[in-house]
């Protein structure tokens, strides 16, 4: 059984790749699910956690489900983003398209609940409206710094408002916009995102509008930078190794995950922390006195927010989107 | 925002319309910005074409104040 569990990696493949927990496929246990079962078994452990990044463990669930929750919070879980850029000038270097599209990919610190869907199908010129969009100016002039310091060849010193940052798009509250946004206004969560580079005389003047959207559409609406996982690597060692063979046993891995113990014997100390770079099994000492896999059903998650939302609160819509699809497939007519 | 279209330049509705930017920005002259000094100024049809500043001969044409529609994608 736990053998069963285990990915086998070995020195150019990897064995045991699929699982084989369901009905049907083995002579003894019962593999049928169980949501009770998959209850007492179920393990979520927070390793480390802030408010941009966050790296759980979730055990004892099958790969198509945790795979799920990765691909939901990168393409489905809703965030807001420029989508309409109105240019009213702009003189600067960079073209009207590529400044467009930098801005669409500012991350935005908005709470995606505070805005409803914009609808496709309604004439251009009805269909943003202040409680579906965030309206966003960026108004810049360069001029010459007359203070500038003699001799000085730096371009933020000899002028003001050479470079354009991501802070200075200014929110424009609109109507109950000044209510709903007054706790949180809209601000970029990078605020020194470099948009454009200005020289005296050069302008920008636009206005964006930034709307809800999926990752799934675009990449500027995905509300996680990453969000990956890896499953559990498990290191057993077989035969005894000591001495300077342990030492070098131990180089073999990253820093922490192997430890030597008073008798001079390498043990696994944090397998947690092993890369799996199967460097040890390309030394001939350690030829059959090590096995590496991974458990299959351990999942390390790394999820990395693009700061408008906490990562557990990215993970959380995961499981509702996750579930409104399952209840959406129960109910259609073609399940029953 | 008024243009159907997504982006870019649209065409005037109808020529009297196109040439009616020409007529309205006539009595007043067209801005221009010299290529030598940078001087902003404005040129009407009858003027030589130089620089009001330093007399120099190339001149480019300032960029109008119209809104342009770009998806930012």
């Amino acid at each position: 059984m736990s053998d069963n569990t285990i990915v086998g990696i070995e020195y150019n493949r990897v064995t045991n790749t699929s699982s084989t927990d369901f009905p049907g496929h083995q002579a003894n246990g019962d593999y049928s699910w169980d949501i009770e079962k998959f209850k007492d078994s179920f393990e979520i452990n927070i390793s480390h956690i802030t408010e941009r990044t966050a790296n759980f463990d979730l055990i004892h669930i099958d790969t198509s489900i945790a795979n799920a929750f990765r691909r939901i919070m990168i393409s489905e879980v809703p965030s807001v983003a420029a989508e309409a850029v109105y240019m009213f000038m702009n003189t600067s270097v960079i073209q009207d398209e590529v400044l467009a599209h930098r801005i669409g990919l500012i991350p935005l610190k908005v709470d995606p609940d505070l805005l409803n869907w914009v609808d496709k199908t309604q004439d251009e010129n009805d269909r943003y409206t202040e409680d579906n969009t965030i309206v966003l100016s960026l108004d810049v002039v360069c001029t010459k710094n007359p203070h500038a310091p003699k001799n000085s060849t730096d371009p933020k010193e000899l002028y003001r408002n050479a470079h354009v940052y991501a802070k200075d798009l200014k929110f424009e509250p609109q109507g109950t916009q000044v209510e709903s946004f007054k706790n949180s206004p809209v601000v970029p969560s990078d605020p020194d995102i470099l948009l454009a580079k200005l020289r005296p005389g050069q302008e920008i003047s636009l206005r964006a509008h930034c709307v809800l959207g999926i990752g799934a559409d675009h990449a500027k609406f995905s509300p996680v930078a990453t969000a990956s996982y890896r499953l559990m690597p498990t290191i057993d060692i077989i035969e005894p190794i000591r001495g300077d063979s342990a030492k070098r046993f131990q180089q073999c891995f990253p820093s922490g995950v192997i430890d030597i113990n008073s008798n001079g014997e390498a043990y696994v100390k944090d397998s947690r922390k092993d890369t799996v770079s199967r460097e040890v099994l390309r030394h001939e000492e350690f030829d059959g006195k090590v096995k590496l896999g991974r458990k299959r059903d351990h999942f390390i998650f790394n999820v990395e927010s693009t700061g408008a939302m906490s990562p557990e609160e990215i993970f959380f819509k995961s499981v509702r989107v996750l579930k409104n699809k399952a209840d959406y497939l129960r109910n259609c007519p073609i399940g029953q | 925002m008024a243009s159907p279209q997504r982006e870019g330049f649209s065409i005037p509705a109808s020529i009297s319309h196109a040439a009616l930017g020409q007529v309205t920005s006539k009595s007043l002259g067209v801005r221009y910005n010299c290529a030598q000094c940078a001087a902003s100024f404005s040129l009407s049809k009858n003027d030589a074409i130089r620089c009001k500043e330093c007399g120099h001969r190339v001149i480019y044409k300032a960029r109008t104040r119209r809104m342009v529609q770009f998806e930012a994608r």
